[in-house]
């Protein structure tokens, strides 16, 4: 097993003293998983920025969104003999991060964040109102800084219970099956809160994208 | 189908996770229906625009905070 000390030491992290290909990323979980703590550094070069857009989109406090991001990392290195393989190391990732995030949105938030009880309102009338016309390629008019900054102001707007299965199901794409137990809920709820969450989401967006809107 | 049942539906016509008569019905619909149309096409577009924002590099400070901090905290455990 290579030192973790000399490992650790290397200048560049991206550029690994390891034999490894970038590519093969079950290698590098094996590797790592027998103390390789360079390869496993590679896996996290791989995906910090993802990570951190998702802590950041669950937390929406940058503060919290890098504390999540570390122990994330921290938590999967520790955890990752645990690690069968059967799902992709993303996906693991991903669950991880998760949950690091939701705990400190709720410690932010000690009332309002409970992901396992039914939501007020479920039942109400999901008939949006007042629908207009968004005209071609409404994301286009906008430059990506000034998209990016849309995006986040309106995925803050909605009720973390959406905004959780929203940001697992349709940004990191993991399956409905991994968002209920990723989430610790039932299928059916959590197709009850993406249809929600996406409706929720569109209604914001139409002040953006509605022909004339708020360009 | 009426509105409000092609709205419960939306997320499964979008999934594709629908049985093919229920899926023709919901295409029916939004021959007579411009407005059921619109929202599944837009929210099809929301779906699409946060897929499509590619998350950004890190901030160089918060790279080193982290890969430094890592350093640490992994040559901790391992010592």
């Amino acid at each position: 097993m290579p030192s973790p000390n000399i490992l650790l030491s290397t200048p560049n992290p991206h550029k690994l003293p390891s034999t490894v290909a970038r590519e093969d990323e079950h290698l590098l979980v094996a590797a790592a998983k027998k103390g390789d703590t360079a390869a496993f550094e590679e896996l996290v070069s791989r995906y910090e920025r993802k990570i951190f857009r998702l802590t950041m989109n669950i937390t929406g406090n940058r503060e919290d969104a890098e504390d999540a991001m570390q122990d994330a990392f921290l938590k999967s290195y520790a955890h990752l003999k645990n690690f069968q393989g059967d799902s992709r190391f993303y996906t693991w990732l991903v669950r991880i991060a998760a949950n690091e995030a939701l705990m400190r949105l709720r410690k932010r938030r000690p009332n309002q964040v409970s992901l396992d009880e039914p939501i007020k309102g479920e039942e109400e009338d999901l008939m949006p109102r007042e629908i207009q016309d968004w005209g071609p390629g409404p994301d286009q008019r906008f430059a990506q800084t000034e998209m990016r900054e849309i995006l986040s102001s309106v995925i803050e707007q909605i009720e973390p219970e959406y905004r959780m299965v929203f940001v697992l199901r349709d940004i990191e794409e993991l399956s409905t099956e991994d968002t209920a137990s990723a989430l610790g809920l039932s299928v059916p709820a959590v197709k009850s809160r993406l249809l929600r969450a996406r409706l929720k989401l569109r209604q914001k967006l139409d002040r953006y994208f509605k022909q004339g809107g708020a360009n | 189908m009426n509105c409000d049942e092609v709205i419960r539906e939306l997320s499964n016509f979008i999934d594709g996770e629908l049985d093919a008569a229920t899926k023709h019905e919901i295409e029916s619909h939004f021959v007579e229906c411009h407005e059921c149309k619109l929202v599944v096409d837009q929210t099809k577009m929301t779906i699409k625009v946060f897929c499509d924002c590619e998350p950004v590099e890190l901030p160089g400070d918060l790279r080193n905070r982290l890969h430094e901090g890592l350093r640490r905290k992994l040559r901790e455990a391992t010592q």
